[in-house]
């Protein structure tokens, strides 16, 4: 049976986060705590491979107490077993710290539930916008790692190898690589389902594994939290939004508009720049 | 600002061995990507500002050529492998020759595009390291010299909010950087500069990873580095009209974009949206048809240079971001203005920019 980790972060919906306009800051109050969405396409990936070959899910999420929120949501979606790393001492982790700590746990989720043949990540976090951690954790197990992946069109166990499709800037890659891998999930992967009746009653008595600090006993503390990140937020600010002077284009036909706008699109730069009209001259 | 250095300084490690500000070039099949060369302009300025050389990396098979053009778009060395088993980019290959670079090298400051290959290797390599790494910055900057520290800003926030991300205790400095924002410097054929070859670090029987295709996107559409854009929203009422934008589009030399509005209707793909969860763009031109202009929108585009709004509605916010704006039935002013376009582009005399004069001696 295949054992398949998928890592989940609770997020602050940042499309949710509004700017107060009188002091510039970030108005956090009423903003909804949600899964981050490009993990539950990493989630439902796993529930398909579950289905289609057999698995055991176990997922797993740092944060605070509250992201069992989170972990339950994933439990009634058909995760088998979820585990909630959590401690102050955490806290504060830039992406660096939080692959180490994520390293660790999926390490001791192996050692003590089996090992672990595929690891999910989403493409990136809602909140931290970076993509790093995929990679990050990748890197501290050691696996092969497949990054912006939007179908996994094989998996052979008998040679112990995937195919993944991954999406990329200029077109799609078709890579095969062996088991134990990593990837990162994009949201055109799948549409994520609806969690059935029978997982959410199971769900609403759930209680995940908890571990803190103490539970890892060869952790290094000046890996962890704050501490452990070499990344530091010296100032955010709000970008002033520009003040444009915008110039209404009046006309009496809309031709007349259009022949006025294209005389003032043409004493811009962009025509000699886009050579508009340097073909029919050559 | 001095103060602040001087206290920023304090608790910083002696990092002298380390110098120089490294791109690491990106290509496919032997063609670099725009936005290495965007990098190479924008690393030559903190080069200068930090009085040290702008290093290249370029890695892949048949790329010596690569070698020669990052010269001529301002590095000073380039550190080139060359080899079969690097033909396609493959993350545990690739990583391990930039890490070797790395470590011989010692550069105080890397920088990769933020795409996904740049960021599936800065990350690789920033853990391995281990150093701390920024992402997907729209201002870079350095402090002078004593501190030489790297301002890496980003949005964050889904874009409401600009983050300036320091890292004092770890060398090199490392962001990946958005493509777009940064500007090329002018290919100069002529300038100088040092090429030194890097063995690679594995053979192909060590990796296990094998690109088995690539399908190239065929109609090459990438919004994120349009320089011209038309974009259409709910007042389209349906997905015909965007026939409309694409011919003002390709008369224009653009693509097409999209409100979360006609996206969500179905009227057009996905890849085409600006804004919040699509794609933040800062073309040349921007031309919003039938976007009312929702926050959500205005945070991915309101960066463009210049922007043009054609709204039936006066009130539209989308009017406060623009240059120019058109009250009227789009179902009109469109087709005019592909019109006026096409006749304009006719016209020789329109304004062409003057071939440069050689000076005669």
């Amino acid at each position: 049976m295949l054992h398949i980790v998928v890592c989940v972060k609770q997020v602050p919906d940042s499309r949710e986060i509004r700017i107060d306009p009188k002091t510039n800051t970030l108005i956090r109050q009423g903003v909804p705590a949600i899964a981050n969405f490009y993990d539950m396409h990493g989630l439902e990936e796993a529930l398909r491979i579950k289905e289609r070959h057999g698995a055991v899910i176990t997922v797993v999420c740092m944060g605070p107490p509250p992201a069992e929120k989170s972990l339950k949501q994933c439990i009634s979606l058909g995760a088998d077993r979820a585990v909630l790393v959590t401690d102050r001492g955490f806290a504060g982790a830039d992406t660096l710290a939080t692959s180490y700590v994520l390293g660790l746990t999926i390490a001791k989720v192996a050692a003590e539930f089996g090992a672990v043949d595929i690891v999910f990540c989403g493409k990136q976090t809602l909140d931290g916008d970076t993509g790093q951690v995929g990679p990050g954790v990748a890197c501290r197990l050691d696996l092969e790692q497949l990054t912006y992946v939007y179908k996994v069109e094989s998996i052979d166990r008998a040679n112990n190898r995937i195919t993944v499709h991954r999406l990329l800037e200029d077109g799609v890659e078709v890579i095969s690589t062996r088991m134990p891998v990593l990837i990162t999930a994009l949201k055109e992967m799948n549409t994520v389902r609806r969690a059935p009746l029978p997982g959410m009653i199971k769900a609403a008595t759930y209680k995940p594994v908890i571990w803190t600090t103490q539970d890892f006993p060869g952790l290094d503390r000046s890996k962890i939290g704050l501490k452990g990140s070499p990344t530091i937020v010296a100032k955010t600010w709000v970008p002033e939004q520009k003040h444009v002077d915008t110039e209404m284009v009046e006309g009496q036909t809309p031709r007349e508009q259009a022949d006025i706008l294209v005389e003032k699109l043409w004493a811009t730069e962009l025509p000699g720049k886009f050579g508009w009209h340097l073909k029919q001259e050559v | 600002m001095g103060e602040e250095t001087q206290a920023s300084m304090q608790d910083m490690p002696d990092w002298s061995a380390y110098r120089g500000v490294m791109i690491v070039i990106e290509q496919r099949a032997g063609t670099a990507k725009k936005v290495s060369w965007q990098l190479l302009g924008e690393g030559r300025k903190l080069a200068d500002k930090l009085e040290v050389d702008l290093l290249a990396v370029v890695i892949g098979h048949e790329v010596a050529h690569l070698a020669e053009e990052a010269i001529g778009y301002g590095a000073d060395r380039v550190y080139c492998c060359d080899s079969s088993e690097l033909k396609d980019y493959r993350t545990r290959p690739y990583s391990r020759v930039v890490l070797k670079i790395i470590h011989d090298v010692k550069p105080e400051i890397v920088l990769f595009g933020a795409t996904a290959t740049g960021r599936d290797l800065a990350g690789a390599i920033a853990t391995h390291l281990p150093t701390g790494l920024t992402a997907d910055c729209t201002i870079l900057d350095v402090e002078p010299h004593p501190s030489r520290l790297l301002l890496a800003s980003r949005p964050a926030f889904s874009e409401k909010m600009l983050a300036t991300i320091l890292c004092k205790q770890y060398r090199p400095q490392m962001a990946t950087a958005r493509a777009g924002v940064f500007e090329a410097l002018p290919f100069d054929p002529l300038r100088g500069g040092q090429i030194l070859p890097v063995p690679s670090q594995m053979s192909e029987a060590e990796i296990d990873a094998q690109v088995l295709r690539f399908m190239e996107a065929t109609d090459h559409f990438n919004l994120e580095e349009a320089e011209v854009i038309v974009a259409g929203g709910r007042g389209l009422n349906g997905p015909e009209p965007f026939k409309l934008l694409e011919e003002l589009a390709e008369a224009l030399g653009g693509v097409v974009g999209a409100s979360r509005a006609a996206v969500d209707a179905g009227w057009i793909d996905h890849k085409h949206q600006v804004g919040q969860t699509g794609y933040t763009v800062r073309p040349k031109l921007y031309i919003a048809v039938g976007i009312s202009g929702a926050v959500q929108h205005l945070v991915g585009m309101q960066n463009s240079d210049l922007i043009i709004a054609i709204n039936r509605d006066r009130d539209a916010p989308i009017f406060k971001v623009a240059n120019y704006g058109i009250v009227g039935d789009l179902f009109q002013i469109v087709p005019a203005l592909v019109q006026a376009v096409q006749e304009k582009k006719k016209v020789p005399g329109g304004r062409v920019q003057p071939e440069p004069q050689e000076v005669a001696e």
